[in-house]
């Protein structure tokens, strides 16, 4: 099974047989994102149409499979970036109809908890992934807090931001700091000497009032406000920004409010076991944090291997490849990309 | 036996013999719904001449210009295929195909513009030269606005909606018999990607 995922800034192809990766194989265009301090998405999409070919040539060559041998193509047909998610889907159906195999398009975020069933040829054997599972899912383009029941057919939203994604929080704050895109690891590495206590930032949607409507749901602009505000506050006073604590203390609220509510949603419906997922899961202070919460609160805590956390096309293979052992047929070759596909559905 | 495709305006897919005779077509003159119809049109295509993947010798892709987004579903498509079946792609700007037609059909003479809509009230104005075996650019695709377009004295514009893959798959069969290089098979973008490097703005 191939997979073609091109709902954001990387371009991947991978190639597994069942559970097993074969390949994985991923362009990015972050540097050419870096001067604009967030992802374009027409130069997004642009690379995605430059990168496709070789990142398919690249998969198929580490695999040491021959396109003919394939069994079906699978891609991300949403949610993600309208005119990037295009290039994959065209890519696919014309992938599927030149070599005469059936095409399933499935869901990017489901792809995202599929990826963590995957086992590299030689790696420890991980154990199975136990069901039904909290999965949270954090990356530049989506926070979302799923239940996962099955992977291929039970899957619930619980919750998700409201404005901005994480990781899009960390590039902003980068930014206003003056540190370089993705802010992701800009900010781990500002943070290591700060105090994650010396400002209190605000958590978004964990007052009372808020946890009525929003439990499970994600706000990171006020965040994000609150710390222009701050170091605004003190450029103007001529003080000095003291960039290791803001950096600490944006991040530890990020964390703080990321993990809190997965924590709380395992707890609440009684599943103990939360997944990690998306690119997010790099941060060493959201991995530590929610370690040290699952372990508190009797949570089992699985993170697939970062190669497979990041946006990649062997999830996509992964989930076609569980949708047909389950007994499902192909998409129709008529379906769209979807920005907004929702998580229940796992294939459209 | 030649794949062409055309996503630059709607979506074209036609399948064209050695020889020129088109086996089948599907087109849609729809300017937004380019990935859900590729798959169906490209399928219905090889159904439609009875034939599979296996038997395509080149594929042609439309490189516009047109809309970026709709543009890079058919290239992509035609880049992929042409991968997948290890046979040559031949990229053919998508006006060359009107303007082909146009000359064959004995509709113009002289100099002529082709003339397709490029959103944001622009145009996309590619000038030929109505001489075979097949059309000369004069002037290569631009974008003009709208209101300020028009044609120089004694060349007659001809604005197309729709670029006929059968016409593209000629086009690059015309190319094949004069020796003629291909252009690479990127979108002919004529934009820059529309992006604004703003410093992050005060918040109190
Ligand atoms: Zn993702």
């Amino acid at each position: 099974m191939l997979g073609i995922e091109t709902s954001c800034d990387e371009t991947g192809v991978g190639i597994v047989r069942g559970t097993e990766l074969l390949a994985n194989v991923i362009a990015s265009s972050m540097d050419e994102h870096a001067r604009f301090g967030g992802v374009v998405p027409e130069i997004a999409a642009r690379a995605h149409l430059e990168a496709l070919e070789p990142t398919l040539r690249a998969a198929v060559e580490t695999a040491g499979v021959d396109l003919r041998d394939l069994d079906a193509v699978a891609v991300t047909s949403g949610p993600g970036l309208s005119g990037a998610l295009m290039v994959g889907v065209g890519a696919a159906k014309a992938l599927a109809v030149a070599l005469d195999k059936p095409f399933y398009a499935v869901n990017h975020l489901v792809g995202h908890v599929g990826a963590d069933i995957l086992r590299e040829p030689g790696s420890p054997d991980r154990g199975a992934l136990e069901l039904p599972t909290v999965a949270l899912l954090v990356s530049g383009g989506h926070t979302s807090l799923l239940l996962v029941r099955s992977l291929t057919d039970d899957v619930e939203l619980l919750g998700e931001t409201i404005d901005d994604a994480a990781g899009e929080a960390f590039d902003k704050v980068a930014r206003l700091l003056g540190l370089p895109y993705p802010g992701g690891p800009q900010i781990d590495r500002a943070a290591a000497d700060g105090d994650p206590t010396a400002i209190r930032f605000p958590r978004g949607l964990t007052l009372p009032k808020d946890l009525v409507a929003h439990r499970y749901d994600f706000s990171f602009s006020g965040l994000k406000t609150a710390v222009a505000r701050h170091v605004e506050r003190l450029r103007d006073a001529g003080d000095e920004v003291p960039m290791a604590d803001v950096a600490a203390s944006f991040r530890e609220a990020v964390a703080d409010v990321l993990t809190a509510k997965a924590i709380a949603a395992c707890t609440d419906l009684g599943v103990p076991r939360l997944l990690l997922g998306g690119g997010v899961v790099a941060n060493a202070r959201v991995r530590t944090l929610a370690a040290e919460r699952a372990e508190a609160a009797g949570v089992s805590l699985r993170i697939p291997p970062l190669s497979l956390c990041t946006d990649n096309g062997a999830m996509i293979a992964a989930i076609a490849a569980q949708r047909i052992m389950a007994g499902h047929g192909p998409s129709e070759l008529g379906v769209g990309a979807d920005s907004t596909l929702p998580v229940t559905v796992v294939q459209a | 036996m030649l794949l062409a495709i055309d996503t630059s305006a709607g979506t074209a897919v036609a399948l064209v013999a050695d020889d020129g005779r088109v086996l089948a077509e599907r087109s849609s003159p729809d300017t937004r719904r380019h990935a859900e119809l590729i798959g169906p049109f490209l399928a219905e295509a090889l159904a439609a001449a009875e034939v599979d993947g296996a038997r395509l010798t080149h594929v042609v892709a439309g490189i516009g210009p047109g809309p970026f987004t709709g543009l890079r579903v058919g290239i992509a498509a035609a880049r992929v295929i042409a991968l997948a079946r290890g046979i040559p792609l031949l990229a053919v700007p998508s006006h060359e195909a009107v303007a082909l037609s146009l000359i064959e059909g004995g509709a113009v003479a002289g100099r002529f513009a082709v003339v397709t809509d490029a959103r944001r009230r622009e145009v996309a104005v590619t000038v030929f030269a109505a001489r075979l075996p097949m059309p000369v650019e004069v002037e290569p695709a631009h974008l003009v606005a709208r209101v300020a377009f028009a044609p120089a004295e004694g060349v007659a514009a001809h604005e197309v909606a729709e670029i006929p893959a059968a016409a593209l798959a000629h086009a690059a069969l015309a190319r094949l018999a004069t020796g003629a290089a291909f252009p690479e098979p990127r979108p002919l973008y004529l934009r820059a990607p529309d992006v604004t490097l703003s410093a992050p703005k005060r918040v109190s």
